[in-house]
């Protein structure tokens, strides 16, 4: 049986534009800014690119269809690109199929691209869209808070916390990614804020709250890969290796069938088993020091910190009070701010998280930097509790 | 030969009803209080009912306890089908999982329509038919401030017309009178009713039509006028009383039209008043219904003392409601407000009739699945099982989830989705014996929801499309309530 992709692909470059409400930028302008930083950051000349992966959620919103945007905007060699969309784990996506095809020796070096821009799309939040013919016909008109608030009463109800409770763990979280976010010249949500104007906005969908929610931004985010040997024939001595990339759709277990409490995430618990298995992690929250999770909303961090194995059952509200994810705590979590302040470019995203534990890993977070950290996780959630895509991925440190 | 009769009565009203205190507040300073001092409540549709929708728990309260599989026709009455050209009583006969082979049609066209359709039901099942399905239902809109706006209620009203032994009421005579005269008319294209001169249409139409009729059908039914116990005349209150006096009815007997608790629901208001006197009158009472419209039809029936209502009916239907003085939020229902829903309310709503077509049983008679192989019951039907034990393909068989009650699993409040009531409510709820689903709320109040929270499904509109004039309907939970 394969064993996975452990160590057989190493990132090489990086970059990350900045993310925020980029109203003089267009989906072009985006690309370039990350694709130079990841370019200067790998040294390597742009035709070195033998195959890439564009990842764009709302792609008729922004860039339009298939891969010719970024093949176009960045004016690759005419090499083969992909675009690929898997709801918020996107990003992922399209890191997922540059390291493939890096590990099966098709190619020696693949970009892994994430893009989207949102504030042409004319929404407050996220854009309205259609769901399919069929399921438009009996499925409710969601938003995504809404679809996430559903994470809030069965938590609860679940476990016994009143909703006070969990609002005040929820309201922690978001808490302490601004304080993570000050730090990130990056990052769309700078601003400092405390728990009682978590705790007092205005409902957006009960049980969540304005500031419940992540930021909607523009952004974009890439990956160059390629095999630690090449790396290192690049002059890479410390470099980032990928440990594991696991996906996790819904098979429509947890919208159609009653052993989904409506309380976790099945897929996250899924994908976090694929992962430390191919990652060969036998207790995560020993081994694991940095984490990237999906907070697109408070409750979604919420609730993760348990499917992801760091909390036991019922305990995450505890565990966040008591500050076991800030940045000074056992397991730092959003160190960049999240999603919920660094925001949340959907196709960006998941490599936007790659991005921070590269550089935490390679010791180039500046103010954010935590000590020595070797492994990070990054976990994406697309979709709604009840029908999604999950992805966890492994990223550790070689020292050369 | 057994006469054929009323073997059961079903009624729908909505929820929501508007003090008439809060149409003269707002609207006395054009109106100056035509029609007198306010009382009462009239009852009108939530953003997602319709005459369609309303006729579905009608229906379906009729149907409570009988056999479905034995219907053979229903004829839907309305003067505000929500589709001019698409048989609107087939969207019920669907909603409801009727038999494919039975009939179907829609009356329509006039105020006596419902009465008319009774009467026709009536005759059908003297001929040999099988059992028939009457519903009513209307919606009718008016001008703000108009004497209608205040009068009119919206609602339905079913009967389950059949021959047999265990009517509750039976057919004794009947009598049709027609005559083209113009009380009130409403064109084709047009969106409110205008109405003639009160003294005119008493005189020259009530009182100079409907006792004719009346007087042929007790002649018919062999029947005095002091025998007659309950009589019900399609019209105002002070119309019916004059029609009774002078037809040489009892006074006492003139039911009293429920202006205080609905108004006046339309082609729906005889039958909705009928089915009250079923749930009151004494074994061998003489009821006499008389719907008018351009014309008269009569029909004279006896109760036989048999309960005729096993769910709401009538008294039910009326106990259901809750009283406001949204007056606002009664004009944007109406669609007589423009509201702004938001940029979210552009999002493209077009259904793909193929798809609706395909899945029709799925969404409009909200049938799932029930798996042959390991007994999981799953919404929506398809082709491999939903258990993750199992995953069979092609084991399912229809399971009808409509008339199923279930649980809250999660919910929430959604300030910021697009719906004509905010906030929009919607959750995933377990249905008993098995089933789970994602789902809207209808009827509910923020706050009302809690986790483990009784529900039940009801019909309604799902989405608007006002770009093509369409729109569809799904079934939606409602909070159970005592």
């Amino acid at each position: 049986m394969a064993l996975g992709i452990r160590d057989k692909v190493a990132i090489v470059g990086m970059g990350c534009s900045r993310f925020g409400e980029r109203w003089d930028c267009s989906p072009e302008d985006l690309m370039v800014e990350a694709f130079g930083e990841a370019l200067r950051d790998a040294g390597i000349e742009r035709d070195r690119i033998e195959a890439a992966w564009l990842g764009v959620f709302y792609q008729d919103q922004s860039v339009s269809r298939s891969g010719l945007p970024l093949s176009i905007g960045l004016k690759l060699p005419n090499v083969p690109v992909t675009r690929v969309e898997n709801l918020c784990a996107t990003g992922t996506e399209a890191l997922r199929g540059a390291a493939y095809a890096v590990a099966a020796g098709a190619v020696d070096i693949a970009l892994a691209f994430g893009v989207e821009k949102l504030k042409d799309t004319g929404f407050a939040g996220l854009p309205e869209r259609t769901k399919g013919t069929f399921e438009d016909l009996w499925q409710p008109g969601f938003t995504p808070p809404g679809a996430f608030a559903q994470l809030g009463a069965a938590y609860a109800a679940r476990h016994g916390h009143t909703m006070d409770d969990v609002k005040r763990a929820m309201a922690h979280v978001s808490w302490k990614s601004h304080e993570n976010a000050a730090a990130n010249p990056k990052a769309h949500l700078r601003n400092r804020i405390t728990i009682d104007q978590v705790l007092s906005a205005p409902m957006v969908a009960y049980p969540l709250g304005l500031y419940d929610c992540c930021g909607v931004s523009d952004g974009a985010a890439c990956a160059i890969v390629t095999t630690p040997e090449i790396a290192a024939s690049l002059g890479k001595r410390d470099m980032v290796t990928i440990k594991a990339l696991a996906l996790a759709p819904s098979n429509g277990v947890e919208m159609g069938h009653a052993s989904w409490d409506g309380a976790h995430t099945l897929t996250t618990r899924l994908a976090a088993g694929r992962a430390y298995l191919e990652a060969g992690i036998t207790d995560p929250a020993a081994q694991i020091d940095l984490m990237e999770v999906h907070d697109c909303f408070s409750i979604t961090e919420l609730v993760v910190m348990e499917d992801l194995g760091f909390s036991a059952p019922g305990r995450a509200v505890h565990d966040v009070l008591d500050g076991r994810y800030d940045r000074g705590g056992a397991i730092p979590c959003q160190t960049d701010g999240g999603l919920k302040c660094f925001g949340h470019p959907v196709g960006a995203s998941g490599l936007r998280m790659a991005y921070e534990i590269y550089n935490q890993l390679l010791g180039r977070a500046g103010e954010r930097q935590l000590g020595a950290p070797a492994l990070g996780l990054t976990h994406n959630l697309g979709g709604i509790p009840n029908r999604n895509v999950a992805s966890v991925s492994v990223l550790g440190l070689h020292r050369g | 030969m057994t006469r054929s009769g009323l073997r059961s009565f079903g009624a729908y009203v909505p929820r929501l009803r508007l003090e008439r205190e809060a149409i003269a507040a707002a609207t006395g300073w054009a109106s100056g209080l035509r029609g007198g001092k306010p009382n009462g409540r009239r009852s009108y549709c939530a953003w997602d009912e319709d005459s369609v929708t309303m006729a579905v728990e009608a229906a379906r309260d009729c149907l409570v306890g009988h056999d479905r599989s034995t219907v053979s026709s229903l004829v839907f009455a309305s003067t505000t089908h929500p589709f001019a050209d698409r048989c609107n009583a087939g969207v019920v006969a669907e909603a409801l999982d009727l038999n494919e082979a039975m009939h179907t049609s829609d009356a329509a066209g006039h105020q006596r329509a419902g009465v008319a359709a009774l009467l026709e039901a009536l005759r059908g099942v003297d001929a040999g038919n099988g059992p028939a399905v009457v519903v009513a239902a209307e919606r009718r809109i008016a001008r703000a401030g108009s004497e209608q706006e205040s009068r009119f209620g919206h609602g339905a009203a079913a009967v389950l017309v059949t021959g047999g032994d265990d009517l509750a009421a039976e057919l004794v005579g009947q009598a049709s009178l027609r005559a083209d005269f113009v009380d009130h008319y409403r064109g084709a294209d047009g969106d409110y009713d205008y109405a003639y001169e009160e003294r005119w249409v008493r005189d020259e139409g009530y009182l100079a039509l409907v006792p004719r009729a009346i007087a042929a059908a007790l002649e018919r039914a062999g029947v005095a006028t002091h025998e007659v116990a309950h009589c019900i005349v399609q019209g105002p209150q002070r119309f019916a009383q004059a029609v009774v006096k002078s037809a040489g009815l009892r006074a006492e007997t003139v039911e009293n039209d429920l202006h205080a608790a609905c108004g006046d629901t339309g082609v729906a208001h005889p039958l909705l008043l009928l089915g009250g006197v079923l749930e009151r009158a004494e074994p061998g009472a003489l009821v006499l219904v008389a719907g008018f419209g351009q014309g008269c039809d009569v029909v004279v029936l006896r109760a036989t003392g048999r309960r005729a209502a096993a769910g709401r009916g009538c008294s039910g239907a009326l106990a259901g409601g809750v009283a406001n003085r949204e007056y606002v939020r009664f004009l944007a229902n109406c669609g007589l407000v423009d509201v702004d829903w938001g940029m979210r309310a552009e999002r493209d709503n077009r259904t793909a009739q193929s798809a609706l077509w395909r899945h029709h049983r799925d969404v409009t008679a909200f049938v799932g699945g029930r798996c042959t192989r390991c007994g999981t019951v799953q919404y929506p039907r398809s082709r491999a099982c939903v258990n993750p034990e199992c995953r069979a393909f092609d084991t399912q068989v229809p399971e009808r989830f409509a008339d199923k009650v279930g649980r809250v699993k999660t919910y929430t409040e959604d300030w910021l989705a697009v719906t004509r009531s905010p906030p929009h409510v919607y959750g995933n709820v377990e249905f008993e014996g098995g089933g789970n689903a994602f789902i809207e709320f209808a009827d509910t109040r923020p706050g009302e929801l809690d986790v483990g929270t009784p529900v039940r499904f009801v019909f309604r509109v799902k989405d608007f499309d006002a770009v093509r004039g369409f729109h569809r309907y799904f079934w939606k939970a409602v909070p159970v309530r005592n």
